[in-house]
């Protein structure tokens, strides 16, 4: 694992509950500054719920609460001297489906999570937008109608857009929750394709259940089995070596 | 095997008929009675009908132009007060309204919801004529206001409990705070079936005569003070056709087919505000 000092995340023996249900059991996880760490393992073993910890969204599901720490650049977000808005802000989100404002131009979405913190004049946000696009590989494609409808873009180009919206108000860390769930296969790798360019800026997170998309995008591994982290390593040497029988019966397609 | 068939298809279109005939049955009332009231509303409908006062009893002529406008203010001040707090009631329901407080307002909103409108006219003037002494068409406002505030209340829930949550979510990730989340999120989603429901609302209240008897009480003037009494559509149909005068019964009737007439229009607004809904 990488030193200390490149830790930008980290959680320390993290519980995540719903009322009194232990769905996240005591899950102690690093998450060094500019890589991806894929989190993999069956449907139900916790692993959104897990990442859903890590921006304090886990607290607004109906009996959700957590405990435990995350560290955030050394500072605990569950500590109180956070508010979860401010943590938020400072950890974005993509989630399974597209989720584009329906109300809101392409333009508009973008530029939501920025507008919330106060004006920007006009002409910086148009920049910000602008980087914001680019860097989610969309603005090509959306520079001509950034007024227009954002849900009249298809489902991939949504996601991407989601991307964009997630990365405009500069966040740190980057959360994805099964990105590519709801694309086609072009979608899917035009996210995956990004995951690898944005890992320069950001520390990526991605929840996926697709264990090749886990090896190709992520450089560090997790698997996650009932609510415990049974196994964590560098992606290479999750997929060739596993050291626990039970990340290899996984890995290897015997179960999950 | 045929003769299950057969009776499985007898079984089917009497059933089928069977509903057909009760939808029939649903609608007719409401062609009948419009029937009824241009037959016997329309010959009285001319331009003094809409632009003169009543004329003293027994006299021919006149027209309710008092009544037509102070229905239009006192729906006014009613939307006034009512839409901003059933609304603002909708949306706490839809976002807060989880716990115990959420379900004991909800079930407040319901119970009003059901209560008779003349006890909400008595409300209204035990608190709002008796201590002044006076009938206002305010005091009008404020009892219809009471009868919006529940229905609006639970359609705004519903309306925003029809967008998807996952928008909700993507706002609060953003770092929305949850106010912010509702009104610039969610409320903008769901605003068409928003001004559906206040619209509904407004067209029920419009038609409501009990609760203005004790209140607006009614004026044979054309007055706009709203504190001073002030006669409504209704009122002058309820005090034009318990009158004893062959024309009061008349210009009852075409109050009556105007006062239908708004309403229509408004359903007929709502419908149009629904037409490009979120998802359809």
């Amino acid at each position: 694992m990488a030193p200390e000092t490149l830790v930008q995340l980290e959680t320390r023996r993290l519980s995540a509950l719903f009322n009194r249900n232990v769905i996240v059991r005591e899950v102690s996880l690093p998450f060094p500054r500019h890589t991806v760490t894929a989190i993999i393992g069956p449907s139900g073993c916790g692993k959104s719920t897990f990442l859903r910890c890590l921006n304090r969204m886990h607290e607004l599901s109906e009996g959700g609460w957590a405990t435990g720490q995350v560290l955030l650049d050394g500072h605990d977000i569950y500590g109180g001297s956070l508010e979860a808005v401010d943590v938020r802000r400072q950890v974005g989100m993509v989630f399974q489906r597209p989720t584009p404002f329906p109300t809101m131009s392409i333009y508009d979405n973008v530029a939501a999570g920025l507008r919330v913190n106060g004006r920007i004049p006009h002409k910086q946000m148009d920049e910000i937008v602008e980087r914001a696009l680019k860097q989610a590989a969309l603005w090509d494609e959306v520079k001509d109608r950034l007024k227009g409808s954002a849900v009249a873009l298809s489902g991939g180009q949504q996601q991407r857009l989601c991307v964009a919206r997630a990365v405009a108000p500069a966040p740190e860390v980057l959360l994805l929750d099964e990105p590519t769930a709801a694309l086609d296969p072009a979608g899917t790798q035009r996210i995956e394709e990004l995951c690898t360019e944005l890992k320069k800026r950001y520390t990526i997170v991605i929840v996926t259940h697709n264990m090749q998309q886990a090896a190709r995008v992520s450089d560090f591994t997790a698997f996650f089995y009932m609510g415990r982290l049974v196994e964590v390593g560098a992606t290479q040497q999750m997929f060739t070596k596993p050291n626990d029988p039970q990340t290899e019966a996984y890995i290897t397609g015997r179960f999950g | 095997m045929s003769i299950r068939v057969a009776t499985r298809r007898i079984k089917s279109g009497f059933f089928t008929g069977l509903v057909v005939c009760l939808c029939f049955l649903a609608v007719l009332p409401l062609f009948l009675i419009f029937a009824d009231l241009v037959h016997k509303g329309a010959s009285s409908i001319n331009w003094d009908f809409f632009v003169k006062i009543p004329v003293a009893a027994g006299q021919s002529g006149g027209g309710v132009s008092n009544a037509i406008v102070g229905t239009i203010i006192i729906v006014m001040i009613a939307c006034a007060v009512g839409i901003p707090i059933g609304i603002g009631t909708g949306l706490y329901l839809a976002e807060y309204g989880i716990g115990k407080l959420g379900w004991f307002v909800r079930f407040l909103a319901d119970v009003l919801n059901g209560t008779p409108s003349i006890v909400v006219g008595i409300f209204a003037w035990t608190w709002f004529v008796k201590p002044v002494h006076h009938f206002s068409a305010l005091a009008g406002g404020v009892a219809l206001a009471l009868l919006m505030v529940p229905m609006l209340a639970r359609t705004t829930e519903e309306m925003l409990r029809l967008v998807p949550n996952s928008l909700r979510e993507a706002a609060l990730a953003l770092g929305y705070p949850r106010w912010r989340t509702s009104l610039s999120v969610m409320a903008r989603v769901a605003l068409s079936g928003i001004v559906t429901g206040s619209l509904v609302g407004v067209a029920r209240v419009a038609g409501e005569t009990a609760p203005l008897l004790f209140t607006a009480l009614g004026n044979i003037n054309f007055d706009t003070n709203i504190k001073e009494p002030m006669q409504t559509l209704s009122l002058q149909i309820f005090t034009y056709a318990t009158g004893p005068f062959e024309d009061w019964h008349r210009l009852a009737w075409a109050s009556a087919l105007v006062l239908m007439s708004l309403v229509l229009a408004l359903a007929l607004a709502a419908r149009w505000a629904t037409r490009k809904r979120y998802g359809t």
